[in-house]
């Protein structure tokens, strides 16, 4: 429609030509704290915990299942298709249904399940933040639609903070169309500021760290 | 000043409880943001403000490298982007596409672009029902209002106002909780996403080397307009390019702090294109529209050029003093406070409301705590002077000119000055403040009376500085 006509008006507002060179921009600005992985854990549960969310830390992956299954307390659940899941037995629990392909089947599940069961890709120790990227292993509704999400977590993706992420990952859209920073429960202020979680997306998020 | 803005004015300083609610909620956000910028939290804040202004002028300044970039990568991905110079070519685009793929449904997640276009409302005159989605911008739809703050659209409603509007639009029970409130939206919102054929989104970032679209939000609204419909469509201004992924751990340490206090909001979405080849979900069309509607204007202009680098966190209007008096629907468009006076300007041209540039302390506020370093109170000062100008061409205003004719004439000429200051002295009583209320008849001229009206003038010396100066 109208692309030659506002690139060119931009060119003429700036004095441009087309395909004129531009000067270098300012050189990216990246610090990443030195910060061992025993401080980062714990950095990540404080700060979780300080947005309201549930935090555990499991020796092993058998604890990790038995925290999830803890938390679901009988009720239904919808795992992601990460290895990590499977490995810890999570995908195994009753009630957890686990391995969709299909993204019709798999949202139908996510609309009713009470649980969603991710494994994240990071996590940030500063702000407490779950960092998700959609792939055959993790669909982007099973974190956002049942009303509880359990985040699972290998401690060595612990990452200090937003500088390390885009550090290691310069380029998120090389490895997928879509990255979540996820930090605390979904929630509102609008109404006269009183804040309410989970207004949209989960109102209920455990962090399970596993060694 | 307009009529109708000096109504509004009014009508929102006569309003008592509207007053505190304006008064709260930005004292709440002053005090949010304050924490989380501190030394202590954040001790490179201001070498990060430094950086981001520099990056935004970078951008700004290259602005067709950077959108010719963008849109090569959106298109690499699989996702389309579509030029468009107004209102019009968006909601054409918008009618055309849902049209063509046969949808009936649009859910919406914030986008002060969209309102800036009246988006819904063209789609909505069309028979295609978009439904925003943030609770917010859901209650001001219901209400057909627009919003009253960039962040917190609805700071001016209580939880009575909703429960009222709730009832009345929704066919539910009276219900004055806030969390029971937000209950209901939740459930009558979450059959919407499930049932929207499109998304539609606006764009906090526009990532120039990844094609990506980057939205904060705390709700998850955004994540489900964009995840659970089968077509995304990104509605962003040409200004909202970053040059690189990287860029965003500096925006994004200053965003959500600046905004509401939080270090990073609950959700930050970072989308590049259409669902790939073996990801589960998500949407299987993306389309990024870049709109104009005034902004190349803007840009032509070097002095003003940075009111582009605005990226939306709405804490001048928290820390402005105007803003809080007069609050956000005194302002003539949806972009309210300091920002809205520098750019609703320059958007739609002076004479839409030469008053606004006038309507500002110049105290500066906006400017110590504008993430990006916007010098918004000379861009006003430059701003009132094209107003000024434009009254000039326009013949209006001849008293006040004259008066400043006048002005200007005496103070160029010393003894004249001085004799001017004596007399005045001399019917000014000093130190009591009062005189003018049994001055001559002159100060009760309409324009005189008017100007005082607002304004305190300073008592008169006993001696001059003049005589001072000589005797000294």
């Amino acid at each position: 429609m109208s692309r030659e006509a506002i690139l060119n008006q931009v060119r003429t507002a700036l004095g441009r030509g087309a395909g004129q060179g531009i000067a270098q921009p300012p050189p990216v600005r990246l610090r990443v704290d030195d910060m061992d992985l025993e401080t980062r854990v714990g950095s990540l549960l404080h700060a979780v915990e300080a947005l309201a969310g549930k935090t555990r830390r499991a020796a092993t992956g058998e604890e990790a299942r038995a925290y999830v299954r803890a938390v679901m307390h009988g009720r239904t659940a919808v795992a992601s298709n990460a290895p990590f899941l499977r490995e810890c037995g999570i995908v195994d629990l009753a009630g957890v249904q686990s391995g969709f392909t299909d993204a019709t089947a798999l949202r139908t599940l996510c609309a009713t399940a009470d649980v969603g069961i991710t494994c994240a890709d990071y996590a940030l120790a500063d702000t407490g933040t779950l960092v998700m990227l959609a792939s055959p292993a993790e669909a982007r509704l099973i974190s956002l639609l049942p009303p509880v999400h359990i985040a699972v977590v290998p401690k060595e993706r612990v990452l200090s903070g937003l500088d390390e992420l885009f550090t290691i990952l310069p380029d998120p859209a090389a490895r997928t169309s879509s990255m979540v920073l996820i930090t605390g429960p979904s929630r509102t202020a609008d109404i006269e500021q009183i804040l309410v979680r989970g207004v949209h997306g989960p109102g209920e998020i455990h962090v399970v760290v596993v060694e | 000043m307009s009529v109708a803005f000096d109504e509004k004015v009014h009508k929102t300083l006569a309003d008592a409880n509207l007053q505190l609610a304006i008064y709260r909620a930005t004292g709440r956000l002053i005090d949010h943001r304050k924490h989380a910028v501190a030394a202590t939290v954040l001790p490179d804040y201001q070498e990060l403000r430094t950086q981001a202004n520099a990056i935004k002028k970078h951008t700004i300044d290259h602005l067709d490298h950077y959108l010719e970039q963008f849109e090569a990568n959106v298109t690499a991905h699989g996702g389309k982007v579509i030029y468009c110079e107004d209102a019009t070519e968006v909601a054409d685009f918008v009618l055309g596409l849902a049209k063509e793929r046969g949808a009936q449904l649009i859910v919406k997640s914030k986008s002060m672009t969209t309102e800036e276009i009246d988006l819904n409302e063209r789609l909505e005159h069309h028979k295609l029902e978009s439904v925003e989605t943030d609770l917010g911008e859901y209650i001001l739809q219901l209400a057909h209002q627009r919003p009253y703050h960039i962040v917190a659209p609805a700071l001016h409603l209580t939880r009575y106002d909703v429960g009222d509007l709730f009832a009345r639009t929704l066919g539910v029970a009276n219900e004055t909780v806030v969390e029971k409130q937000t209950l209901i939206a939740r459930a009558v919102l979450r059959q919407k996403f499930l049932a929207a054929d499109i998304g539609i989104s606006g764009a906090n970032f526009l990532v120039a080397d990844s094609g990506a679209v980057v939205l904060v939000e705390n709700e998850g609204n955004a994540r489900l307009t964009t995840s659970a419909p089968r077509i995304h469509i990104a509605v962003a201004g040409i200004e909202k390019l970053i040059p690189r992924a990287q860029d965003l751990a500096v925006f994004l340490k200053l965003l959500g702090r600046s905004a509401t206090g939080q270090a990073l909001t609950v959700y930050t979405s970072f989308l590049s294109g259409p669902r790939r080849a073996g990801e589960i979900d998500g949407p299987e069309e993306f389309y990024v529209v870049l709109l104009n509607n005034g902004r190349t204007r803007l840009l032509a202009d070097r002095a003003k050029r940075e009111s582009l680098y605005c990226i939306r966190c709405g804490a001048c209007l928290n820390h402005c003093p105007v803003y809080r008096k007069i609050g956000g629907h005194s302002f003539p468009w949806v972009y309210s406070g300091p920002i809205g006076a520098i750019i609703t300007p320059q958007f739609l041209g002076i004479e839409h409301e030469p008053s606004l540039p006038f309507a500002s302390s110049l105290c500066g506020a906006c400017a110590e705590v504008c993430p990006v370093k916007i010098d918004i109170p000379k861009v006003l000062l430059d701003l009132r002077a094209e107003a000024k100008q434009a009254e000039g061409r326009k013949g209006a205003n001849r008293m006040e000119r004259l008066a400043f004719k006048i002005w200007a004439w005496v103070m160029c000429h010393p003894r004249i000055y001085e004799m001017a200051a004596m007399v005045a002295a001399s019917v000014a009583p000093a130190g009591n403040g009062k005189w003018l209320r049994s001055a001559p008849a002159v100060m009760n001229l309409p324009p005189v009376r008017a100007w005082l009206s607002q304004r305190d003038l300073p008592p008169a010396p006993a001696k001059s500085f003049r005589q001072l100066w000589r005797k000294r």
